[in-house]
């Protein structure tokens, strides 16, 4: 069977205004050479710090930007090529939520119409259009007849984000990216979202690509989990497996990053001093080995390449490449 | 030991032309020299005013603050802004959340620190400047020299709260009042910052008031939690006894809200509603619209703060009657720290104390 999409080889760099007199012109490296793909029915956290292109990733993935480089196949056939499936196509099939829930919808729109712009757009009638709003309504949770002239400001944010699930799920798309889409809001209500997720996607066979910097939340949700870091993904595969033993160093620091629940055993130690570096110029070769305890001389030179194994995880590691040069390999 | 922060009945409400809010609805308590309290709330509970007004940032037109804060024997509520200003810094400093609005951006991280000391210590510009000097290696920023000639924009988001947390220790205060100053930062980061202000903490022997929305970090960081809601403490304890057997509803759904406890992909048992409009609060128990221990006269009067043991309060009448035990059955214990224990006894961990 093949996946419901994949993605092979993402890349964009964004290039920066240099000065008149710098020749070597800076570049911030967002996504490097991205390559994963989602199966139907799964749901794949993406996990990682500022700056480390989850957001560019799922901006690339909708065509909200255009990648320099890579392939997109949504259900097998390309994205954008030709022959394949257009952009429009593309966003019957694919939507997005975004953290920010008031800044994704109209001020000046109900919400219904909000729901409803989707569908009209691609020409269902206005009667329809707005039914299926008010079935959408009802399917997050909100009661259509109190809810549906309401306009955004005068919703609280876990409302608001439920009116986007329901404008992202109105043109009936079999995969939605979740972009922080929890992630503003407080405790108790994404709880309430998470659950509403849940059952959605029961209920729509959706599949799901959940991107966020909460650790904890993406290890209830999601399948599988790819880690990115500086714009490259450095391990990827079963969501518990990586959680009980994660390969890669960095993936072990992020997740003993994450502050401890029991108060007898706090941490003592950070597991990583500094800030990640800047995305412009990132270092050479491996890109995490200015702050790998770990890192060696081959670590400089070469790139480490994205390996699977074979408990069906991925590690871009040297010291877990045979033959790499490393000393522990 | 005397307390060095006493707050009884603390009242904060804000009026517009067309609204009061009431954002603070008597809270009370003694914090020892050395202690750290961690309140912790949703948005909109009222712990950041709670800050706010211990060190007297409450904007004097549109605010009203009633009871009583004192700090390190100064009584904040009556004093005027010149004695607060000679107060603020020396007894008492805060952090924030977003250090690059406290800091100001026009001047280098050394001259803002040097200025600080000078203006209350009255030393010399030099030795103010070598104090700061002193100050930033202790917040370890790395190449310490440089960085006194650095702007705040110029370093990245972890160095800059260090900074901060420099400049607010710059005149050692006996109280340091943190305003989620680790939210904004990444997870490794935000680690970081953590065992820092631990260690500083402990090294300098200064009383924290932490507020923050994280249970994580709140149990890193306090020795008690206070947790809020609607502007009123609910429960009051040690953090290891509020974490492991809550007593209160609200907290004890905070806790399953947050996922660490659930089984992958199963339902949470999240709190139903939102949180109540402080405008219009309800005149019983303000948690009662979600509580699904509620009866009828939850909604009478406001339940009083009960006594559980020494050091634990809880605001629910039906916990005070022994009528229900919030504890049984939800996922708290051993269920939420379960994977974290097995996370932190693998060897790279750092050493549990």
């Amino acid at each position: 069977m093949s996946p419901l999409l994949a993605v092979k080889g993402l890349t964009k760099h964004f290039p920066l205004r240099s000065g008149l007199l710098s020749r070597a012109k800076p570049v911030v490296q967002a996504v490097d050479d991205v390559s994963f793909e989602v199966d139907a029915g799964e749901t794949l956290g993406i996990v990682g710090e500022s700056g480390c292109g989850k957001s560019t990733t799922a901006r690339l993935l909708m065509h909200l930007a255009p990648a320099d480089r890579g392939t997109i196949a949504f259900d097998g056939s390309l994205v954008g090529a030709g022959e394949g499936l257009s952009r429009r196509d593309l966003h019957r099939q694919m939507q997005m939520v975004f953290q920010d829930s008031y800044a994704s919808l109209n001020p000046r729109l109900p919400v219904s119409m909000s729901i409803a712009f989707g569908p009209l757009v691609h020409g269902l009638g206005k009667p329809a259009a707005l039914a299926r709003a008010m079935d959408l309504l009802q399917a997050v949770g909100l009661d259509p007849l109190s809810f549906a002239n309401r306009y955004p400001h005068e919703l609280s944010g876990g409302q608001r984000q439920r009116i986007n699930v329901a404008r992202a799920l109105a043109l009936q798309p079999r995969l939605l990216i979740l972009d922080e889409a929890v992630s503003a809001l407080d405790k108790s209500i994404e709880a309430q979202v998470l659950n509403l997720l849940l059952d959605l996607k029961e209920r729509f066979d959706l599949t799901y690509i959940f991107i966020s910097h909460d650790l904890n939340v993406v290890r209830f949700i999601s399948d599988r989990v790819m880690v990115m870091y500086l714009g490259k993904v450095v391990e990827l595969g079963p969501v518990d497996r990586i959680y009980r033993e994660p390969k890669h160093p960095y993936t072990h620091a992020l997740l003993s990053a994450i502050p401890s629940m029991d108060p007898r055993h706090r941490t003592t130690e950070a597991p990583l001093s500094g800030d990640p570096p800047n995305p412009i110029n990132p270092p050479s070769g491996c890109r995490f080995r200015t702050r790998c305890p770990f890192a060696e001389p081959v670590c400089e030179e070469v790139p480490p390449a994205l390996q699977m194994g074979e408990d069906g995880r991925a590690v871009a590691c040297h010291m877990l490449m045979p033959g790499s040069g490393h000393s522990r390999a | 030991m005397a307390p060095v922060v006493l707050v009884e009945d603390l009242r904060v409400r804000f009026t517009t032309p067309d609204t009061v809010v009431h954002a603070v609805n008597g809270i009370s308590f003694t914090l020892e020299p050395g202690r750290v309290l961690g309140i912790l709330g949703e948005s909109g509970s009222g712990k950041s005013v709670t800050l706010r007004a211990l060190i007297g940032l409450l904007p004097p037109r549109r605010s009203h603050v009633d009871g009583r804060i004192v700090v390190g024997g100064h009584e904040i509520t009556r004093m005027s802004e010149r004695e607060l200003r000679d107060v603020r810094g020396t007894r008492i400093a805060m952090i924030f959340q977003e250090p690059m609005t406290a800091l100001d951006p026009v001047f280098t991280i050394g001259e803002q620190i040097a200025e600080t000391i000078v203006r209350h210590e009255g030393i010399s510009h030099p030795e103010a400047y070598r104090r700061a000097l002193e100050l930033l290696e202790m917040v370890q920023i790395p190449s310490a020299t440089r960085r006194l000639k650095s702007y705040p924009h110029e370093m990245s988001g972890g160095m800059r709260q260090r900074a901060m947390i420099a400049l607010a220790l710059s005149c050692r205060p006996t109280v340091l009042l943190a305003d989620e100053p680790t939210t904004a930062l990444d997870v490794t980061v935000q680690i970081q910052i953590i065992v820092l202000l631990r260690q500083l903490q402990q090294d300098l022997g200064m009383a924290v008031v932490f507020v923050t929305h994280d249970v994580g970090v709140a149990v890193e960081v306090a020795d008690r939690i206070a947790v809020m809601y609607a502007g009123r403490f609910v429960e009051t304890g040690l953090a290891e006894a509020v974490i492991r057997s809550p007593a209160h509803p609200y907290t004890a759904g905070l806790l399953a809200s947050t996922v660490l406890g659930a089984a992958r992909g199963q339902r949470l048992e999240a709190i139903p509603g939102s949180p109540p409009d402080m405008t219009a609060l309800p005149t019983g128990c303000s948690f009662a619209p979600r509580c699904r221990f509620a009866e009828p006269r939850c909604r009478d009067a406001l339940p009083a703060e009960f006594a559980l043991a020494s050091d634990r309060t809880v605001r629910c009448i039906r916990v005070a009657a022994g009528e229900i035990d919030v504890a049984a059955g939800t996922p708290n214990g051993d269920a939420v720290v379960g994977w974290q224990r097995r996370a932190m006894e693998e060897p790279a961990r750092g050493t549990a104390r």
